[in-house]
């Protein structure tokens, strides 16, 4: 039985135990062997998304020192993978540990799609459903089709919700446009970032989203950020509590 | 000219957002321009081919880029023109001063160039007594407004109808309040037909210049570049280094490419093919470097010389939609220009390489296939290593990664965190000092963190609890939720 | 500060950028079986003319052509008029003989300038013209109103097939020219008729 390495990201651990657990009964469920190595903390991304790689590095050598036993790494947000797949190479120069990583890391539905072969999972979710494309998952790990991209659309995490019954999608204005949480930048950028998230909501309000989800809870933790501030009616849910069969609360 | 001041793009971008529905304007503007250009895109079939295409015609052209400049200046001299090589602003300036002073050329009409808004050549055209005018209408808005253009292909893209029409009534007698812009676009047409007209010279930008044939093309809407150099016998054409294309057959590729991501028009009105001078006139081509062999020199920002000026990556910039093209301050806004700028000062423009949320759209949407997104986050790597982040944002990673490095510490700072925040009075957690918390709030503090809930679950398990958790679909685990629904 | 020495600068620049060592990159082929064709160009083309702002209209021989010309809005009203094309037989009175003004700046005036195109392209709506017919290459630019007579036959499916046609070596200027002169400066509100033709009609004989 292949063994599952847990990539948990740090604020999913401290902020959504919830979209850890869901993470984990959705790979237990597929008969896998999956562990959560507790030496784990942060891939190091906002380090290195603010230039500081020597913050960064190492942490970068103790995610591949950590995760190098298993035979897959697989976690449940876009970015990080992305983190550790394509930003991970200036740490480690053709390192085969870390060539070895990069190859069997991967986020949760692309796990799902990708190495499972699982394209749709069983489960009743009757609600509409707006799906936020998370820009990392989108765009370097190329999880749905990118609207600038000339190429047939697809998206797995789509194609995974749409199997469950009840389920409907938000058709929206701007189908793929940042949410403006960008690590940092919701911080050093505040007032560009809040504009880019209440133009988000604004597009999925009046396009009729009862659940708002995504593969990344950092963009859903700065999206619902403004909705609690604002009272605004709107259920924030990860991809993964929803195919676990959760249900808003 | 430039001022020394460092760039502070979040606080300009802080203006400009404070007026909202401006902001909105702007954004829906250039939204606009981007859904032209998809469908323009979309109606090629072999769209992603052509960006591939063009994209190897540039690598090669910076691998070979000496050659084909030597190759460009002898075919250009054989036609006819004088070709003139500038290391840098100032010496282009001079030059083209020179030519302008020794045939007593005073009345210049200038089509749209980036190249020489990057040297400010109309201040120093000016400051030697010579009259510069303008001729695109957005760059001639901006000019009468004396501010520089807020975005490369759209000069006055932050200009209201009714702003321009004040301009107008102010400057060329139009009607008190009239904003239709057929009739300020036809009071500037005839404002402009006698600059034209009386012009002893016209100088142009350069789109593409060809090394096999020694031609260059200029391409606009208007026609303003063709009007500007037809009439009076001096043109004076100023290229940066970056613009050759080795054939002729090239230019097949990126004249499919330009207007479609730059406007999302089949292609420019005007596409004109200069060789060689006027029949009896005289043809000027000053080709300036001004820091593009440093930039060609560096492996991460050569690609960034590839850039064909299209201005997409702005349009498509969720960023520079909101925060206008002035917030950069830099000659080329956005995200092609927060590489560009850096490169010549770092330490002036260093909020510029973050003024990104890295979400890539400007890397897909380029017509020429530069990895925008990625260079902006060497540029972030390269301004702290150069020591030139604010010490706030260093320290602060430093001390973050330091506590990443140490999961017991994590752990414990975590919890301790999620146990105090709920009993933190509102007004410890939002104040001045928590940007997050001034529109946002903080995410609830669960109880337990996902490491807690795992231990204690193998626990369970290592005690002959359930090993294969089936969670009833209809009822979720007494845990914090995400979910958020307020109402 | 005196004139740089051109030499010198040449001579710094392509020698700093000599210094740099960058991997080769070949250039790619552009013969390729992918670029787009259509059913039917001179309808594609006839569609795009129309939607950036230019009309296209087929006629059957040139005596169609005189009568479609004399028919336009811009020859009805014009009080100078400029035909460089040959066979189109108009009334004298309001032709101007460009050959015969020796400024270019007295063309400022013209309302029509008939001109030939040398072929089409249906991508994008636009005709290559040239400039070894005329004397003044500003008139494609300064008159008010543009009609092109492009052979019916001569029509390209893309860029591509477009500049394998053209040849080079010689000091000569020509155009891709795809509709009116067009400005969306003022709030993106198109306006046609910025600094150039305010229409254009192609005429594909």
């Amino acid at each position: 039985m292949p063994r599952v390495g847990l990539f948990i990201p740090c604020y999913i651990d401290q902020f959504y135990p919830r979209v850890g657990l869901a993470t984990l009964e959705l790979l237990e469920r597929q008969g896998l062997s999956v562990d959560f190595p507790p030496a784990q903390t942060c891939c190091g991304q906002p380090m290195a998304n603010t230039g500081c790689t020597e913050s960064a590095a190492p942490l970068a050598k103790k995610f591949v020192e950590i995760f190098s036993p298993y035979d897959y790494v697989v976690g449940p947000s876009g970015s990080c993978v992305a983190m550790v797949r394509h930003h991970y190479k200036d740490y480690f120069q053709g390192d085969p540990a870390y060539e070895a990583i990069k190859k069997k890391t991967f986020e949760l539905c692309e796990f799902f799609v990708d190495v499972l072969g699982i394209t749709s999972l069983p489960g009743n979710f009757p609600y509409q459903v707006g799906l936020h494309s998370s820009c990392h998952g989108q765009r370097e790990l190329r999880l749905s089709s990118s609207s600038e991209v000339m190429s047939l659309p697809y998206n797995k995490a789509r194609q995974l919700l749409a199997g469950m019954t009840g389920i409907s999608f938000t058709q929206l204005e701007r189908p793929d446009e940042c949410c403006g949480f960008g690590g940092t930048f919701a911080v050093s950028e505040e007032a560009v970032s809040c504009m880019m998230g209440n133009d988000r909501l604004h597009d999925h309000l009046s396009h009729g989203t009862e659940v708002l989800t995504a593969g990344d809870m950092s963009c859903l933790m700065h999206l619902q950020g403004l909705l609690r501030r604002q009272k605004k009616p709107m259920h924030v849910m990860h991809v993964a509590e929803i195919l676990a069969g959760y249900q808003p609360v | 000219m430039t001022s020394l001041a460092i760039v502070d793009h979040p606080k300009k971008a802080a203006a400009f957002v404070a007026d909202i529905d401006r902001a909105h304007w702007h954004d829906q503007s250039l939204w606009y321009v981007r859904i032209k250009r998809d469908k323009q895109a979309a109606s090629l079939p072999e769209w992603e081919l052509l960006r591939e295409t063009a994209s190897q015609i540039k690598a090669n052209v910076v691998a070979n880029l000496a050659d084909y400049l030597e190759q460009f200046a002898n075919e250009a001299t054989k036609l006819g023109a004088v070709v003139h090589w500038a290391r840098d602003a100032a010496e282009h300036n001079a030059i083209v001063l020179n030519i302008l002073q020794s045939r007593g050329a005073q009345k210049i009409v200038k089509s749209k160039s980036m190249l020489t808004e990057e040297c400010h050549l109309n201040p120093y055209l000016e400051r030697h007594g010579i009259e510069v005018i303008d001729t695109d209408l957005g760059e001639r808005i901006v000019q009468l407004a004396k501010e520089p253009p807020s975005h490369i292909v759209l000069p006055c893209i932050h200009y209201k109808k009714e702003e321009i029409g004040e301009l107008f009534h102010e400057h060329l007698g139009t009607d008190k309040g009239a904003k239709d812009p057929k009739y300020l676009a036809e009071a500037a047409r005839q404002h402009l037909r006698e600059k034209f007209c009386g012009a002893d010279a016209g100088i142009t930008g350069v789109n593409f210049a060809i090394a096999e044939t020694g031609g260059f093309v200029v391409c606009t809407n208007e026609g303003n570049a063709d009007l500007g150099v037809s009439l009076p016998k001096l043109h004076i054409a100023c290229l940066g280094i970056e613009k050759l294309l080795p054939r002729a057959a090239d230019l097949g590729v990126f004249l499919r490419l330009l207007a479609r991501s730059a406007t999302g028009q089949p292609i420019t009105t005007y596409s004109s093919h200069f060789h060689g001078p006027l029949p009896g006139g005289e043809l000027h081509i000053v080709l300036v470097d001004n820091g593009r062999t440093d930039i060609a020199a560096n492996p991460d920002f050569r690609r960034s010389l590839n850039c064909i000026r299209c201005g997409a990556c702005m349009n498509t910039c969720p960023i520079y939609r909101r925060s206008g093209g002035h917030s950069y301050e830099a000659t080329v806004p956005g995200p092609i220009g927060s590489i560009l700028a850096p490169a010549r000062d770092s330490a002036k423009y260093a909020t510029l390489p973050h003024a990104c949320s890295l979400c890539g759209s400007c890397s897909d949407v380029c017509p020429v296939k530069i990895d925008i997104h990625q260079q902006l986050l060497t540029w972030r790597k390269e301004i702290a290593a150069r020591k030139q982040l604010k010490w706030s944002k260093r320290l602060g990673m430093q001390l973050t990664g330091w506590v990443f490095q140490h999961p017991w510490l994590y752990s414990t700072l975590g919890k301790m965190a999620r146990w105090t925040l709920p009993w933190m009075p509102r007004f410890m957690l939002y104040h001045g000092l928590n940007p997050w918390g001034k529109q946002r709030e903080l995410p609830s503090a669960p109880p337990q963190s996902f490491r807690e809930l795992y231990a204690q679950r193998q626990k369970q398990q290592a005690n002959g609890g359930s090993v294969t958790p089936q969670p009833s679909p209809h009822s979720p685990p007494s845990v914090y939720s995400a979910s958020s629904k307020v109402n | 500060m005196g004139l740089p020495d051109t030499n010198s600068a040449k001579n710094a620049i392509l020698g700093a950028i000599r210094a740099i060592n960058i991997p080769p990159a070949p250039l790619p082929p552009l013969q390729r079986s992918e670029w787009i064709t259509y059913p039917d160009p001179a309808a594609q083309f006839a569609i795009v003319l129309a939607s950036i702002g230019g009309t296209c209209e087929t006629v059957a021989d040139t005596a169609e052509l005189n009568e479609k010309l004399r028919h336009l809005p811009a020859f009805t009203t014009a009080r100078q008029i400029v035909n460089l094309v040959p066979h189109v037989n108009l009334p004298a009175e309001h032709l101007l003989k460009e050959q015969e003004i020796a400024d270019p700046h007295h063309l400022v005036d013209v309302d029509l300038a008939i001109m030939p195109g040398e072929f089409a392209v249906a991508e994008n709506g636009a005709v290559w013209c040239v400039t070894r017919h005329l004397r003044h290459r500003v008139l494609y630019f300064i008159t008010q109103h543009l009609a092109l007579v492009v052979p019916r036959e001569q029509i390209v499916h893309n860029m591509h097939q477009a500049y394998e046609r053209l040849a080079w070596g010689q000091a000569e200027f020509g155009l891709f020219l795809a509709g009116p002169s067009k400005t969306a400066d003022i709030e993106q509100s198109l306006v046609i008729g910025a600094h150039g033709a305010r229409s254009l009609t192609v005429f594909l004989v």
